[in-house]
């Protein structure tokens, strides 16, 4: 039998080792068996425990106390101190402000998460309709179902103050007072499930997780606006979430959860699953409700709106998976819990996807408001690698990028479109320095060019035109003019196009020459890129001073254009070079550098080209 | 169903079981089987999970799944849930590591300190 | 066949989507072929140019017989950040084809697709229904290795 009284886990990620966490644990192993207490203290080595910063870190079972930055020194005293004699050592604990946080739940990184759309992703058997129950699932319908009028359900919404999940943060409960005021006797309400923006993957977590919960939201919002027919909008690329809602609505359907009189009052809903086929465009409430009705999933003008003219032109909610999810939340807990959270305007928590250059990856719920370093920094444990932040793109291809001066700004709404950002679905996607923004800014051009729907001229041609301006730039062709032109282009394609896609489309533009304009220059009048990511503005050198002369580069050149000798070393003829890069990773002593800016050698014969084409002309 | 009593009967008896109390389970196997866990082979873990605890004929574990944790770089993700005991997450999880986690944490009681990424709830 | 995946469904216009997905998944050839494309239009009572209209606008459909196995590389910047680039060239070079084209033996069509949403386990593909996260080059090779001997 185990004697053991406490156990001490150390973090032995990658953060902490590099830290010294080995040597503390060899230390703690030295210290306990000369004070023979290697009895009763279990040793564990953990994982990464996401606070990267603070470490080396380490949590003490059973108080469940938190150390960091402990150093080989420490450890004396917390065996002395803490082991034999109960007394936790203060200054080792995280400050934060003038308080000492003790308990391991309380350090950042678990705290200032708070999960109320993922309560119970990653908890419950999605599959089991109990389980969800027994989270006190179904409570919020049946209580809405069985006390509350539609109105009054509204009014519900309208004090938490709920806004849209999906991008714009229109106010959920205006969307739905408009469809509960036309009198109409046939309603619709639609879950937006064309989750497409690169980098978030927020509904299909949520989807596939929790599928009961979104059922029950969409529930809660027909009876608030008087349908009693539901459709779930999923994209075919997940097949996993189409199979999970299909199957909750079947468990609904079994126990008269769903079908007719549901609680025994007179509110009867049906709901039925419609897929996409790859479109992102179809994300945008009127593609996506003639998507459904079996078209193309072309945008078209609004006004009418859906609330006045949607699906078969019966009025029409459209919500976001996320805000769907909200909903049984707050009517068990309440408008004013929920209104407690977030900033002055958007209200509640939001699930964001952090992806990219940083240490965990994946999904976070935060409070509206929390600010980008908490976020990046304390949540998702920082960048990978050792490289510097740079800047990171909001919102996806609809969103902007910000930068290194922006990590303090509350993330809400309002605070990210007066910087050029917006909230999007709520993908944050981490750039270091090793990125170079010009490309970037062009690759998620390319992005809408493909997806847009072309129905409408500003977007098809002029985003168009918008990509081979960058794409020009970023091979070293750019003219002087081009960043207005891209500015000109850039804001009447936003002003002028029939949907969300096209009017925000320019945004990763904007915002990169807003705050990187530096880079763009350097592409156009220098013809360097600087973080050498752009094939045509660098070049390769060999640094003869390194050269050891083992002409493995010279036999790795696919274009045959390294040559020298062992006693002349090598050097790389740079006219031909393909910058394969195959050399760089071949070299044994790393003697290949990539130089930014393109080599005179190839200048003068681009030059001497241009002359004799001219003379045979 | 049809009235809020009846909800709460079945949220009474599900809270029961969730809770492992009164049956004869000791350790509940819940493999995280969201889209990025299946991509990062999910599937495979499961399967081993119940290969292996058939061959051991262990009769007193059971394995479920849930969803999305939010830890994509930690995918695949397991927990382990004892009564009374704090619950224990093991990531980056592979089939020679679950015959591993079989052999030593649920037949010997000896948590694998290698593969957790998380205690507790 | 086309007729019997038609009849599963009810004959509205809203069901198009569907039976577009089920005609091109029960295929061999993963494609949608002028005959079920007829088919469609006559059970549904509209006319084959809306049904190429739908059909052309959305990229899974395709209207040229494919591979057994379908390929979909992720090109989001997610994805892109992490190192797509490299994982194209390796499955171009492993398979001997460009992006659109069936290896010879017809195995394996290659696409790129937009963002699959497994940002979180970048770089990602999807072969058929199934995806896979956090590729290297030589987790590519084991996979379309695999996936090849069925």
């Amino acid at each position: 039998m185990s004697l053991k009284r406490i156990d001490l886990l150390i973090c032995c990620g990658s953060g902490c080792i590099s830290a010294g966490a080995l040597k503390i644990k060899e230390r703690f192993h030295a210290v306990l068996s000369e004070k023979g207490l290697t009895n009763e203290i279990n040793i564990i080595e953990t994982g990464c425990m996401g606070p990267c910063d603070y470490g080396p870190v380490m949590v003490i079972y059973p108080e469940g106390i938190f150390y960091k930055k402990v150093t080989p020194e420490d450890v004396d005293e917390i065996v002395a101190e803490h082991f034999v004699k109960g007394r936790p050592v203060q200054r080792l604990m995280l400050q934060d402000e003038d308080k000492t946080i003790a308990a391991h739940k309380e350090v950042p990184f678990y705290q200032k998460q708070v999960k109320v759309a993922l309560a119970n992703c990653g908890f419950i058997d999605p599959e089991s309709l109990e389980e969800y129950i027994a989270t006190g699932g179904y409570e919020a319908l049946g209580t809405v179902l069985t006390q509350m009028t539609p109105q009054q359900a509204i009014d519900v919404v309208k004090e938490s103050g709920l806004r849209g999940r999906g991008g714009a943060g229109f106010p959920t409960h205006m969307k739905w007072k408009m469809v509960h005021d036309r009198k109409e006797d046939q309603k619709y309400v639609i879950c937006n499930g064309d989750e497409g923006d690169p980098g978030a993957f927020m509904d299909r977590s949520l989807l596939e997780g929790d599928p009961h919960r979104i059922l029950e939201g969409m529930m809660l919002c027909a009876y608030s606006i008087g349908a009693s027919q539901g459709f779930f909008y999923i994209r075919a690329e997940y097949p996993l979430a189409i199979k999970r809602i299909k199957q909750a609505i079947e468990q609904a359907r079994e126990v008269g959860l769903m079908g007719k009189n549901i609680f025994g009052t007179d509110f009867c809903f049906e709901a039925e699953v419609r897929t996409g086929a790859g479109a992102f465009v179809c994300g945008e409430e009127m593609a996506l409700i003639h998507s459904i009705e079996g078209e193309r999933g072309n945008p078209t003008p609004k006004p009418p709106y859906p609330a006045v003219s949607g699906l078969w032109g019966k009025p029409t909610v459209v919500n976001n998976v996320e805000t769907l999810a909200n909903l049984p939340t707050i009517f068990v807990k309440g408008a004013k819990w929920f209104s407690t959270m977030g900033t002055e305007t958007s209200k509640g928590t939001k699930v964001f996807a952090l992806t990219g250059d940083i240490r965990n990856t994946g999904l976070v719920e935060v409070p509206m408001g929390t600010t980008l370093r908490e976020m990046i920094f304390d949540v998702g444990g920082g960048m990978i690698g050792g490289n510097e932040f740079k800047a990171v793109q909001l919102g996806g291809p609809s969103g902007g990028c910000l930068t290194a001066e922006h990590l303090d700004v509350p993330v809400d709404y309002e605070t990210l479109k007066a910087r050029g950002a917006m909230m999007g679905s709520g993908g944050v996607i981490v750039m270091d320095d090793q990125k170079c923004m010009v490309n970037v800014a062009k690759f998620f051009m390319d992005f809408c060019v493909d997806e847009s729907c072309g129905k409408c001229s500003p977007c098809r041609i002029g985003l168009k035109q918008m990509y081979n301006i960058l794409d020009r730039i970023t091979k070293g062709e750019g003219q002087e003019g081009d960043i207005e032109e891209l500015q000109r282009l850039g804001e009447t394609v936003a002003k002028i196009s029939l949907c969300g896609l096209g009017q925000t489309a320019p945004n990763p533009v904007l915002s990169t020459i807003r705050y990187f304009r530096n880079e763009y220059e350097a592409h156009i009048k220098d013809k360097a890129c600087h973080t050498k990511v752009c094939r045509d503005l660098f070049h390769f050198k060999i640094d003869k001073s390194r050269c050891i002369g083992c002409s493995l580069c010279s036999r790795k050149c696919p274009a045959n254009c390294i040559s020298g000798s062992r006693e002349d070393k090598y050097t790389i003829g740079q006219v031909d070079c393909v910058k394969c890069g195959n050399c760089q990773d071949v070299c044994p002593v790393k003697a290949i550098d990539r130089i930014p800016g393109i080599h005179s050698d190839v200048t003068a014969h681009k030059e001497a080209l241009l002359k004799r084409k001219a003379r045979e002309d | 169903m049809k009235t809020l009593a009846d909800l709460k009967k079945i949220r009474e008896k599900a809270q029961e079981e969730m809770k492992l109390r009164g049956s004869s389970v000791r350790i509940k196997i819940v493999v995280g089987m969201g889209t990025s866990g299946i991509a990062m082979g999910a599937r495979e873990v499961m399967k081993t999970f119940l290969e292996e605890i058939s061959n051991r004929n262990l009769t007193d574990v059971i394995v479920t799944q849930t969803g999305e944790k939010g830890l994509s770089s930690l995918e695949p993700v397991v927990d382990l849930i004892e009564e009374d005991k704090p619950k224990v997450t093991y990531g980056n999880m592979t089939p020679d590591k679950v015959k591993k986690v079989v052999v030593e944490h649920i037949v010997n009681g000896r948590i694998v300190s290698d593969y957790v990424v998380a205690t507790g709830n | 066949m086309y007729r019997e995946i038609c009849s599963k469904y009810a004959p509205d216009k809203d069901n198009l989507i569907c039976i577009l997905h089920e005609i091109q998944n029960s295929h061999p050839q993963h494609y949608i072929s002028e005959e079920a494309v007829q088919t469609v239009a006559e059970y549904l009572g509209v006319p084959a140019n809306h049904i190429y209209g739908v059909l052309t606008f959305y990229t899974m459909y395709s209207t040229k017989p494919r591979g057994q196995n379908i390929i979909r590389l992720c090109e989001s910047p997610p994805c892109y950040i992490k190192g797509s680039e490299n994982i194209l060239h390796k499955l171009m070079t492993l398979l001997d084809i460009e992006v659109g084209e069936t290896t010879k033996d017809g195995c394996f069509t290659l696409e790129l697709c937009a963002c699959l949403g497994v940002c979180g386990n970048a770089p990602v593909m999807m072969i058929n229904n199934d995806v896979y996260g956090d590729l290297t080059e030589e987790k590519v090779e084991e996979i379309i290795e695999k996936v090849r001997r069925g």
